[in-house]
């Protein structure tokens, strides 16, 4: 896993440094579109976690990221600061509860026993009124502890959401530093090795499952008060392919990967709907010609 | 009461043996290539559409059979050919975003071609009635029918896989790839084989559901999800653990649909967790 050199740094601190200018100077529409991008990114740094730091391919994902956002609904909006830990600490717990089932198998069969445990998560809200049904519910957002209008939503929500993203993106480059980091790297490089150092390679995956749980949480969470709306496809196994194809996007091998992706592609599907009207048309082509022709993906793309 | 029982037992068996036609296929897939394909479902589901297409372009519901087969053969061989075959050693990473891309690509050739409508597909006249089963209680010819092809297709598969050549060539395939080279055997062509194989027996599930249940968009996802499970109880790589999985599986959603519809995806959850917890590698599956 590359954390960015300094220039890269450099780049991305620049990069926020004109998301957070936009409410200056762009549309309401714009920064709904970045605040998009954003949550996306969250999302896919979650899984970034187990894909690219152990190496695990888990499907199951969207359905931690769909509990963060339903944990809104569910509580009734209360303030942010109640809603955002519940979110995190739900998605978390239903990661400890089905992470150590699923990590019991490997390869092939964890990337099938995620992708059952998830859309068991997705039925769980289709199937039952749980959540407020089938085809989703409009939600009142959480108080963020200020009134604000209508029109300042879109940049406040922006910022939120910057803010958080650079907060989880700090956090894990400080995470790939530490001794957990380096052991989460080695089992993805060789998981017998580590067991032989000594490594508790079953709870090593446990933290690494759980730990993107909880923060694939905090973007359903993100992207509940930023839309304002909850439905079960949220928790659909599509939306951890997606967020798969942001890391196969961006970059596999790096952190800062999946955030490239996610603008990427959000910037893709944004064409495609503009340009035609078959915009899963142009998402499977993309699809297909990233996993054909961009191996290393754009982080990489000078290698 | 009990007529009730025998009815979704029968239906469960149906439902089960439909599941064992997609799971079968999936997990000898897996087994002999080592590729994963999430585009099955999507399978399935041309081969419903394909039903509706040839029922009522001609009226008449048996070609659709034949046809779903041949279409399948033809499919499947050409994505091994020209997709999946240099897929096989890449990680799986790059294999589900290949086969999700084939699912977009599907569902928009499918919406191009047919639109999104929801669409039903008439019994065939022939089988249009229902046989008493026990006590004056009656039960669809159709159900009946699709239980006997899903079982004889099930024995033709058996028969092929432990008693012909290339039914040999598969079981050494599954076990070690190079052993294939020893016996002087083209990987490729088994490998060909059994891709063409599996989407022509997706097909024809989905060709047979397709009277007995409305062909929509996503029907596969449901059947996708369900023969993933399958094919986790029943051990990767494994036909006989497939089958009785399918069974298992198909029983418990039927019944748990229609006597505690809540809870039939979670009793099914639970049923794989709890063979994860007893069997990680699942009941047929080799260490």
């Amino acid at each position: 896993m590359i954390v960015a050199s300094r220039t890269g740094q450099c780049v991305l601190g620049g990069a926020a440094l004109a998301i957070a200018s936009m409410p200056l100077w762009a549309s309401a529409w714009h920064m709904q579109l970045a605040s998009t991008a954003l949550v996306g990114a969250l999302f896919a740094l979650s899984l970034q976690v187990l894909v690219g730091a152990t190496g695990l391919v888990s499907l199951a994902q969207a359905g931690f990221f769909g509990l963060g956002a339903y944990a809104v609904q569910l509580l009734g909006s209360p303030p942010i600061w109640v809603t955002l830990p519940v979110a995190v600490v739900a998605a978390g717990l239903a990661a400890l509860l089905i992470g150590p089932l699923a990590l019991r198998t490997r390869g092939f069969f964890f990337l099938m026993t995620t992708l059952a445990f998830g859309q068991m998560l997705f039925f769980a809200f289709h199937d039952t009124p749980l959540g407020g049904g089938t085809d989703g519910v409009f939600i009142q957002r959480p108080f963020l502890g200020f009134a604000i209008s209508r029109t300042a939503r879109p940049a406040v929500f922006l910022l939120l959401n910057l803010g958080v993203l650079v907060a989880v993106y700090a956090g894990l480059c400080g995470l790939m530093r530490t001794m957990l980091g380096h052991a989460l790297q080695g089992i993805r490089s060789n998981e017998n090795r580590m067991a032989a150092l000594g490594h508790d390679v079953q709870r090593l995956k446990l933290i690494a499952f759980v730990l993107a749980g909880a923060l694939a949480g905090l973007a359903g969470h993100m992207a509940a008060l930023t839309d304002g709306f909850v439905s079960p496809d949220l928790l659909g196994w599509h939306r951890s392919a997606e967020a798969l194809l942001m890391i196969l996007l961006g970059g596999i091998g790096a952190l800062h990967g999946p955030i490239l992706g996610a603008f990427a592609l959000t910037a893709i599907q944004e064409a495609g709907t503009l340009v035609t009207d078959r915009p899963r048309l142009v998402e499977g082509v993309v699809f297909l010609a990233a996993v054909l022709f961009l191996r290393h993906g754009l982080a990489g793309w000078r290698r | 009461m009990l007529t009730g029982l025998i009815a979704q037992l029968l239906n469960g068996v149906q439902y089960g043996l439909l599941l064992f036609l997609i799971s079968s296929g999936l997990t000898l897939i897996f087994g002999v290539m080592g590729v994963i394909n999430l585009a099955h479902g999507s399978l399935f589901m041309i081969g419903a559409y394909l039903a509706f297409a040839v029922a009522s372009a001609t009226g008449v519901f048996w070609l659709a059979l034949p046809a779903a087969v041949a279409g399948g053969v033809v499919l499947g061989a050409l994505l091994e050919r020209v997709l999946f075959r240099q897929f096989r050693t890449r990680p799986h990473l790059d294999q589900v975003l290949l086969t999700f891309a084939l699912i977009l690509l599907f569902e928009e050739a499918r919406s191009a071609l047919l639109g999104n409508e929801f669409h039903s597909v008439p019994v065939p006249s022939a089988l249009d009635f229902s046989v008493p089963v026990i006590g004056g209680f009656g039960y669809s010819a159709y159900r009946l029918a699709v239980l006997v092809i899903c079982l004889a297709v099930a024995g033709a598969m058996v028969w092929l896989i432990e008693r012909t050549r290339i039914g040999s060539a598969i079981r050494a395939a599954a076990e070690n790839t190079e052993m294939l080279d020893l016996l002087g055997l083209d990987a490729g062509r088994v490998h060909t084989f059994v891709f063409a194989g599996g989407t022509a027996l997706a097909m024809l599930a989905g060709a047979l559901a397709a009277p007995l249940q409305s062909v929509y968009p996503g029907m596969g996802d449901g059947f996708l999800i369900l023969s993933f499970i399958v094919v986790v109880i029943g051990g990767l790589g494994s036909v006989a653990g497939a089958f009785w999985a399918a069974l298992l599986v198909g029983l418990i959603d039927t019944l748990g649909k229609a006597y505690v519809p809540q809870a039939a995806g979670i009793a099914v959850c639970a049923m794989m967790a709890a063979v994860l917890l007893w069997r990680p590698t699942g009941l047929f599956g080799r260490g």
